[in-house]
């Protein structure tokens, strides 16, 4: 079945069964690499997108429950003031090591940004818990989100 | 790994290694820290550029084109740790030019050109990078600059010696003259290199020492760096596999026909032991494969369990009269008859699996005359021998592409998921992406081993330990993956650190090989043998302070005497812990102390346990002297990050087998830890100018006994198996 999906401000249609997760369409149909498969059953937060500005996990979102909404990906959340903010605390924390989870913990520290100009600690553990990484950056994501939320 | 063995003898008087791949090492090293021959490591291609070229590559690691533009193609992979980094720091500083002006590369299959001086091929494990690399690299960029210093130099008709270079320049003071590398290259490809070229005092480093922007990171916050399971091939199609889940069982059958309806299916491929779903996309893969019918052979292991396993080790551990011996010292039976007091205990780690966040992957194309393979290795050129042995090409018919990898730990040192993948490809026409699914990766994985352990020692009317006694019972790691160096049944990995880096007068250990089933599988785990000994040692430490009546940082500064840098990392971590000062009820501090892998460690972890016995670490302070620095904040993360992967393991990880099958299969049931549960981290270091030591996986090594110990004196009860058992813990 034919979908059309509008991601980063632009549609494009699929053709691929409805119960097909966003992940694989991003990735796989549409080439769009820098969503991570993880855990394929939102345990890990390595494919978090935004839907309408929240921080959705893309493995366990079914392409036919999208509709109109609006997707953003890693690949231009950096067009977007916090996002930038976030991607610049990222690099003056030097948060990353293998990187592999940063796409998906960027979307969720923009996502908080956005609903949380000046976010707690409390706040950064509900935000962030859901998103696994296994090179152990907790330490300096924590200090990064709050960097960016202090930046002009 | 060889090279921990090898340093970790230098710490005692201890029989030496015994092994011949060893002693071979051992040359090596020294050799290479005596600063002139490099053993072992070819530094290549000096003098033999191809004039045709338009670039001047003096050895295999350093290009540079007419416009000056520097590409580093580096041996040892990057897999979060910053080597990339670091090898560069280690070439620029030579070099003279700018990180800025450089372009990194990843290095392709070959172990002549791009082997790990450390170990004798193309391997990036044991954190070893730096410490192998540490003198050649800085060779290869000295050689180069030597050459383009030179070609000025002939050019102007001037004195090589009253020229100077950097920042990618060579310029002669005395004329005012300058020439960008870029200039050079042409007459520089034409000059003989030196056999050898003096390094820069270190005084004079201007990058080594300092924390330089990483160089891998700015397109891992974008979306763009691309990870092996982002190799996109033209018409390539994904799969998803299926291994029989029953260790060492086989396909017997399999109904593929409602697989084959699945929207996007392309083909069921199968194997000896699995089946693979190959398809336009992941999600048409995987829905394939949840429509299969499949039934397995399951074999020889189909009763096999864990816990019968540790029973079986537990035996061999009290029944064995005398395992194959290791580090030994005095007379322990005639000491330990001596003593005031006696101790006895068994210690026991699970089976571990690594979950890299990149699920394992590999991309073939296989065609009659040649395949290409992109993946993310830790040893490249094995991913290209299986590649070889799978499809009967030549090893030049086989090109690895490797990629960045979203983590290693260990897991991708093996190749079994290349061999797997090539498989699948001989049979699809085209390129093939194998993805396994985090179910999959879990449950077949190839896993740290599961360790019994039975220690014993004695202490004198003073509280001072006389003997000290430690057996190891666990499977071979080396037997698998290097066999050359797995002599006498003695397995070096499986003891390193096996008696701490402490002074025991009357010391033995010995080593009890003990094999789970054949099918499954145990490789290495980032701090290999040092995590698992780490764990037992200090744990048991710990215990004889206790009972000496003593403070546990004072009963090892006892047993330190003729260890200064242990002693001064083990006082630093206490002093910037407030060791020794209150903490609130319910809670405690813990310290262990390691020597590993050239690096010595110490951590003090708090935690804060609540009335239903479940542990929070809160705060870990380490002091780290890993020799000279080259880059102190990778250096600081990779603490930090090692810290956080064994805190994981020490409150989760667990791998349990039942009726030959793996129990757990998604974060769910293998947690993680994750941010709210993430304890401050503050790492020290210990400047010293001694040789660098590795930084990759002494955290994860050492953060285990200090948070057993810790719980220790929050509850005074002892753990002696991993994970921690919160159930213990309740208050009653």
């Amino acid at each position: 079945m034919s979908f059309t999906i509008k991601v980063n401000g632009q549609d494009h249609a699929v053709d691929v069964d409805g119960d097909t997760p966003l992940l694989w369409v991003l990735r796989d149909v549409l080439g769009m690499t820098g969503t991570k498969f993880g855990c394929g059953q939102a345990l890990c937060g390595a494919c978090t997108v935004h839907i309408d500005g929240a921080a959705t996990r893309s493995c366990a979102t079914t392409v036919d429950s999208i509709g109109t909404s609006a997707i953003t990906t890693i690949e231009a959340i950096g067009d977007t003031p916090n996002g930038k903010k976030i991607q610049q605390a990222w690099l003056d924390s030097e948060v990353v090591q293998c990187g592999y989870c940063q796409s998906g913990q960027i979307m969720s520290a923009t996502a908080l940004l956005d609903s949380k100009a000046q976010p707690t600690d409390a706040d950064i553990d509900d935000a962030m818990s859901g998103n696994i990484c296994r090179c152990g950056t907790y330490v300096r994501i924590r200090a990064a989100i709050k960097q960016a939320a202090s930046a002009k | 790994m060889i090279l921990d063995r090898l340093m970790s003898r230098e710490k005692s008087a201890a029989t030496p290694a015994q092994s011949g791949l060893s002693r071979r090492a051992m040359l090596q090293v020294s050799a290479a820290a005596g600063g002139g021959l490099l053993l072992g490591f070819m530094l290549p291609g000096f003098g033999s550029v191809d004039a045709a070229e338009t670039a001047f590559t003096p050895n295999a690691f350093i290009q540079i084109d007419r416009q000056g533009l520097v590409t580093l193609t580096l041996p040892q992979v990057e897999m979060g740790q910053g080597i990339y980094t670091a090898q560069s720091v280690l070439l620029a500083e030579e070099l003279e030019v700018d990180l800025s002006q450089v372009r990194l590369a990843h290095a392709p299959a070959d172990d002549k050109l791009y082997g790990n001086p450390a170990i004798g091929f193309q391997v990036t494990g044991g954190s070893t990078s730096i410490r192998g690399f540490w003198e050649p690299m800085r060779q290869a960029g000295a050689a180069a600059r030597h050459l383009l210093i030179a070609a000025a130099a002939a050019q102007w008709q001037v004195e090589a010696a009253s020229c100077q270079a950097k920042a990618g320049e060579v310029s002669h003071a005395a004329s005012g003259r300058k020439l960008g590398y870029g200039a050079l290259v042409d007459a520089a490809a034409k000059l003989t290199a030196p056999d050898k070229v003096d390094l820069k005092d270190p005084k004079d480093f201007t990058l080594i020492g300092t924390s330089p922007k990483r160089l891998d990171t700015p397109d891992k916050v974008n979306g763009k760096a691309k990870f092996g399971i982002d190799a996109r091939p033209p018409n390539m199609k994904v799969a998803t596999v299926a291994a029989c889940p029953v260790f060492g069982g086989k396909l017997a059958s399999v109904d593929d026909s409602k697989a084959k309806a699945v929207k996007g299916v392309r083909q069921i491929v199968k194997l000896d032991d699995a089946v693979a779903v190959v398809a336009d996309h992941m999600g048409a893969a995987k829905k394939g494969l949840e429509a299969l019918d499949i039934k397995w052979d399951e074999g020889a292991n189909a009763k096999f369990s864990s816990a019968d396993l540790f029973a079986a080790m537990a035996q061999a551990a009290d029944a064995s009269k005398e395992g194959v011996p290791g580090e030994h010292a005095g007379d322990v039976d005639k000491a330990m008859a001596g003593a005031a007091q006696k101790l006895e205990a068994a210690y026991q780690v699970p089976f571990l699996a690594h979950t890299t966040m990149e699920p394992l992957n590999c991309t073939v194309h296989v065609r009659a005359d040649g395949c290409d393979v992109w993946t993310g290795s830790q040893v490249v050129s094995r991913a290209q021998a299986a590649a070889v042995e799978v499809t009967g090409l030549k090893p030049d018919q086989v090109k690895v592409h490797n990629q960045y990898l979203g983590g290693g730990f260990g897991r991708r040192l093996e190749v079994d998921y290349v061999t797997q993948a090539v498989k699948i490809a001989k049979q699809v026409e085209g390129p093939v992406k194998v993805i396994w699914t985090r179910e999959e990766d879990i449950q077949h994985d190839i896993y740290r081993p599961a360790y019994h352990d039975k220690l014993e020692a004695g202490l004198d009317q003073n509280g001072a330990p006389v003997a000290f006694r430690h057996r190891v019972v666990g499977s071979s790691i080396v037997a698998r993956w290097l066999p050359p160096a797995f002599k006498n049944g003695f397995d070096f990995d499986a003891v390193d650190g096996a008696a701490g880096p402490y002074d025991f007068a009357n010391l033995h250990v010995d080593y009890v090989r003990h094999e789970p089933p054949s099918g499954l599988s145990t490789g290495w785990w980032r701090g290999v043998g040092v995590t698992h000994n780490a764990f037992v040692v200090e744990g048991f430490v710990d215990e004889l302070a206790a009972l000496a009546k003593k403070d546990p940082v004072e009963f090892r500064r006892g047993l330190l005497g003729k260890q200064p840098r242990a002693k001064a990392v083990l006082d630093l971590a206490a002093e910037k812990a407030g060791w020794g000062s209150a903490m609130p009820a319910g809670s405690g501090r813990g310290v262990s102390l390691i020597f590993g892998f050239g690096t010595y460690v110490a951590q003090v972890a708090e935690v804060a346990i609540d009335k239903d016995g479940q542990v929070k670490v809160t705060r870990v302070v380490c002091a780290v002297d890993c020799g000279h620095q080259v880059t102190p904040d990778i250096i600081k993360a990779q603490i930090e990050g090692g810290t956080i992967y064994g805190i994981t393991a020490a409150l989760y990880g667990e791998i349990t087998v039942k009726d030959g099958r793996v129990e757990q299969s998604n974060f769910d049931t293998y947690q993680a830890l994750r941010i709210n549960e993430a304890p401050v981290i503050e790492v020290h270091l210990v400047d010293s100018s001694e040789a660098p030591g590795g930084i990759g996986e002494p955290g994860t090594a050492t953060i285990a006994p200090a948070v057993v110990n810790a719980i220790f004196a929050a509850t005074g009860k002892r753990l002696r198996k991993l994970p921690v058992d919160a159930g213990a813990l309740k208050s009653s």
